[in-house]
């Protein structure tokens, strides 16, 4: 029999609808299959009664001819969309035994259409970091294992520090691994800076980032509202599509949401791409960026133009500013979203012998030091003296950023092609040291993307010389997540679907 | 922000005498008016005063993770209304900032605020002083849209504080005015103006007991002629007594730190009622840095030109309309007119009394009459007794020569405590003026023959009429009308 959980989100659903197969059947697979997999820490809630029980109802659906678009379809949620009566935690000490009262409207779109939840997936805490490090459940473990490790090297880490293992990236570490590891069909994702795609990169999975206001950020954690974006994580292009066309669409509780009609995702999938312009833009040519990573951005264009497209360089000049501008837009705004967090009404509290001491000690030990770090960069920035210096100049650069953007979509370009990331992943424990920038590069690629508020698309490409996922970016029009799914169609298949890690922790 | 300009011409009779020369006061106030509305300015919960502690609260008002707040389109109209009301410039283009501080009441750890781009720029208000007499002009800096914060109660519990959030989120107008006030006479003026404005166009209920409308007074001195001194900010007065006790008493204060060779220092205070004293809260070094910037959960709040035309076409008529109106249809003098339209019922029931009838004489009749009674028993308008229709029936009772002025008052008062139709009361009880000659004759004819003596007397001294005509009246109960007692007198006794 077909491994259930190695099936794509795609053939689940059709094997639903023809009734090979039963929800409860492919539910109860990814639940003995989570089991199995706890060491790599991917899930941090399992919700098993919830997933048979959601799972029976739409097996019941779809005997009546009722079945929604995901009718049956096991999924995990990142812990930062607030669930129902399940904790939320966002990944930190300081919501440890959050439970809310309410479901994030993404969410909630995606059990309107028939999904089964499995659980929460673990995430940088609050969606800071670049590796899943900065968890509070520990760090999520990439399910493939570092180049030339046998499977008993692997596990034997697993068992102990994790030092050395792959990280899944970050911040949807969780949501990537899970995918990857075939502990869902699919996973729900968000991305400030490139927390979709750079994990997707690094696990072979393919994850889409949409236009900013495309998803509502209703119910979910907030860390830098004006770059805050939900998006599915999945197996294959298609399935993405197949995902985000029910977590899109306008949401009045969300005024930043966009009121215009969600189209059919799929029906882009296979779509010519013959006569598309792709920028190739010369600026992420950057420095120490591996051959390896150079080579593959080549053959993407390659497949693109075999495709029929044409390839044309494009000059994005300010990208190089946008890293550092985008470090003080985002933790300015988190500084602010994060300051509800106080002890005083829901999450942890510590006592103190005042308000003040209180706050104090309950931020001290709720929150984690990568969270601190950036509540400090973003006081500093927007306090009195320094709010022109840093964050206006900040927010004049993300405006010439965009600009960047629309001359290159106004000389005729139809999507820009780039690499996902710097470099294939990196161990755990590699980068979580002394400096964080180090960590910050790897947003080098994205954070331009939320910058400017467009889509991007991360699809695999291929495998590094020692046998690593490797991704490549698709950025596009603002709303025109259709030609980004045709073109990562393309590459998805010319690259060739890349195989699931064996499952050497079990 | 503009800069600030000294708008009066000094007035050597709002000077305040120190021990070593004349002082003038300056006073600028940011009043925090409450939005009348049903629900808060970014949630869909219940604005309603009062209510069991956090009973109006919804997910976006206790800052719950993942909630995001959306703009309640009534209290944009509202504050558009009121900048109308104020002839102030409407933005159509303002933006919402964030205020971050942190307290318990204040559940997101900021105000959401507007700060560089409020909805209304520069307006004006013309305020009339009752007690110095005249009528300056004060203008308006802005006014902004804001949250306002919930409770903290900190007597309910000897080691705990509470937080009712039932507040939380209720919609606010920060009205700023510019230092235009010169006394505390002018300040307790511009608020009564001021909130006579804002209960006209129904935009904020101004009552101070319930919070709904705060004052944040700025009060600096100077030697006459000197430029503007350091201000100090005496947060939060809720009454417009308290507030005028609190710019006489930090005057004096800041007047006997500069005579006594100090420097005043800019701080926040506050005035305790109960003393009658304002005390320190917080200096300048220890203000908050509140770290402004754009709220990124919110648009920019645009709307067109049109739009506020439509709110225009829809204001109602307002005090200084309605006063010049009061003046021009009804002749009333200017502080008639000022009373009547003080509060809007009073100027509709006034309408309704005058309507059809003698301005003037409905005036004094609703001002000296029924106010002065209202005011006795704690009452207003809303609740009177006496309505229009009935007021107005008195008035034309007396036009109508039926009952005489003294009577009328009579029949007020018994239409005050039994109600009824005065004409039906007038009727019954025989309290028509008698207006037949025969009968008056009759009975001075009668007073004449029953008191010779006092003939002789009114016939050498002509003003001794008064005391027949007095006996007249009681012959005839009161209702003769007195002209005609005294026309006919004068020829019986030939004077």
């Amino acid at each position: 029999m077909t491994d259930l959980t190695h099936m794509t989100l795609a053939d689940a659903r059709d094997a639903l609808k023809a009734r090979t197969i039963s929800s409860v059947e492919l539910t109860k697979a990814h639940l003995a299959a989570m089991e199995v997999a706890r060491p790599l820490g991917a899930y941090v809630l399992e919700t098993p009664d919830q997933a048979l029980a959601m799972a029976k109802a739409s097996d019941e659906k779809i005997a009546k001819g009722d079945a929604g678009a995901l009718e049956g379809i096991p999924l995990g949620i990142k812990d930062l969309y607030a669930t129902k009566g399940v904790r939320t935690t966002a990944c930190s000490n300081i919501l440890a035994n959050f439970v809310p009262k309410y479901e994030s409207t993404v969410s909630s779109q995606l059990w309107r259409d028939g999904a089964v939840m499995l659980g929460k997936l673990s995430n940088d805490e609050f969606a800071m970091g670049s590796s899943n490090e900065s968890s509070a459940f520990g760090p999520a473990v990439s399910p493939w294992t570092p180049p030339n490790w046998t499977a008993d090297k692997a596990k034997s880490a697993l068992a102990g520090d994790k030092k050395g293992l792959l990280v899944p990236g970050g911040s949807s570490g969780g949501s990537a691994s899970a995918v990857a590891a075939g502990l869902c069909l699919g996973a729900t994702a968000t991305d400030t800076g490139g927390s979709i795609r750079q994990p997707a990169a690094f696990t072979g999975t393919a994850g889409i980032k949409p236009t900013y206001g495309r998803c509502s950020r209703w119910g979910i954690v907030a860390f830098a509202s004006s770059l805050d974006q939900a998006g599915p994580i999945a197996r294959t292009v298609r399935d993405t599509a197949i995902m985000l066309r029910s977590m899109a669409g306008h949401d009045p509780k969300d005024t930043t949401s966009v009121d215009r009609a969600v189209p059919d995702y799929e029906a882009a999938i296979g779509r010519s791409v013959k006569g598309m312009k792709i920028g190739i833009p010369k600026e992420y040519r950057v420095e120490g960026m591996s051959a390896e990573i150079d080579a593959l951005w080549t053959k993407g264009a390659d497949m693109l133009r075999a495709a029929g497209a044409e390839i044309v360089e494009i000059s994005l000049p300010h990208t190089k500013y946008a890293l550092p501008a985008y470090y003080i837009v985002a933790p300015a705004e988190a500084s602010s979203n994060l300051a509800r967090y106080d002890g005083v009404r829901y999450g942890v509290r510590v006592p103190g012998k005042d308000i003040t001491d209180m706050y104090e000690k309950t931020r001290a030990a709720g929150f984690g030091p990568e969270v601190r770090r950036r509540i400090m960069i973003g006081t500093y920035v927007l306090s009195a003296g320094y709010y022109d210096a840093y964050y206006v100049r900040a927010q004049q650069i993300r405006t010439l950023i965009k600009q960047d953007f629309e001359k290159a979509y106004a000389a005729g370009v139809d999507a820009v092609l780039t690499p996902a990331t710097p470099s294939p992943a990196f161990g755990i424990g590699e980068k979580s040291g002394a400096d964080p920038v180090e960590m910050y590069l790897n947003d080098v690629f994205t954070v331009t993307v939320n910058m400017a508020g467009l889509p991007g698309l991360a699809v695999p490409a291929g495998l590094s010389a020692e046998g690593l996922p490797l991704g490549l970016q698709l950025i596009g029009r603002p709303f025109d997540e259709e030609t980004l799914f045709s073109l990562g169609e393309v590459i998805e298949q010319a690259a060739g679907r890349t195989t699931l890690p064996t499952r050497w922790w079990a | 922000m503009n800069a600030i300009v000294d708008t009066r011409t000094l007035d050597p009779k709002k000077l305040i005498k120190g021990a070593t020369g004349d002082w003038e006061v300056i006073v600028g106030l940011e009043i925090h008016a409450q939005v009348t509305s049903q629900a808060k300015l970014f949630s869909g919960a219940s604005a309603e005063y009062g209510g069991e502690p956090n009973s109006h609260v919804s997910l976006v008002d206790a800052a719950m993770p993942g909630m995001l707040p959306v703009i309640n389109e009534e209290c944009v109209a509202q504050a558009v209304r009121t900048g109308l009301g104020l002839k102030a410039q409407i933005n159509l283009r303002s933006v919402f900032d964030r205020k971050n501080y942190f307290y318990p009441d204040l559940p997101q750890g900021y105000q959401i605020s507007q700060f560089k781009s409020p909805i209304v720029g520069e307006g004006e208000v013309i305020v009339d002083l009752p007690e110095s007499g005249g009528q300056i002009t004060v203008g308006i800096e802005r006014l902004h849209l804001e949250q306002d914060a919930g409770k903290s109660l900190h007597d309910q519990s000897p080691s705990l504080s509470f937080v009712d959030l039932n507040r939380s989120g209720v919609a606010l107008m920060e009205i700023v005015s510019k230092p235009d006030m010169r006394s505390s006479e002018e300040a307790r003026a511009y608020v009564t103006k001021l909130r006579t404005i804002l209960r006209y166009l129904g935009t904020c209920d101004g009552n101070m007991d319930e919070g709904s409308l705060r004052a944040d007074v700025n009060v600096s001195v100077r030697r006459p002629g000197e430029g503007f001194g350091t201000r100090c900010e005496i947060k939060n007065v809720n009454s417009i007594r308290f507030m005028g006790q609190a710019i006489e008493y930090e005057a004096r204060r800041q007047i006997g730190v500069l005579e006594d060779g100090g420097s005043i220092t800019q701080e926040t205070r506050l005035y305790d009622p109960g003393k009658g004293e304002t005390r320190s809260m917080r200096s300048k070094e220890e203000a908050h840095d509140y770290r402004y910037f754009p709220d990124p959960d919110l648009l920019p709040l645009e709307f067109t030109q049109d739009y506020v035309n439509e709110l225009a076409r829809h204001l109602p008529e307002l005090p200084d309309n309605k006063k010049a109106r009061f003046i021009k249809e009804y002749g009333l003098t200017p502080y008639d007119a000022g009373v009547l339209i003080a509060e809007r019922e009073q100027a509709d029931y006034f309408e309704a009394v005058a309507k059809g009838r003698d301005g003037k004489i409905a005036a004094n009749w609703v001002i000296n009459e029924l106010f002065g009674r209202l005011n006795k028993e704690g009452n207003d308008v809303a609740t009177s007794p006496v309505s229009a229709d009935q007021l107005g029936a008195i008035v034309d009772l007396i036009g109508e020569n039926v009952i005489s002025g003294k009577l009328a008052k009579d029949l007020f008062e018994i239409i005050w405590t039994e109600g009824g139709d005065p004409r039906q009361v007038v009727e019954a009880r025989g309290m028509k003026q008698v207006t037949d000659m025969g009968a008056i004759e009759k009975a001075i004819d009668a007073v004449i023959a029953a008191n010779p003596d006092k003939v002789a007397q009114a016939q050498a001294k002509p003003t001794m009429i008064g005391w027949f005509v007095g006996m007249v009246m009681k012959e005839t109960g009161g209702k003769a009308n007195p002209q005609a007692v005294n026309d006919l007198l004068k020829t019986k006794l030939g004077i």
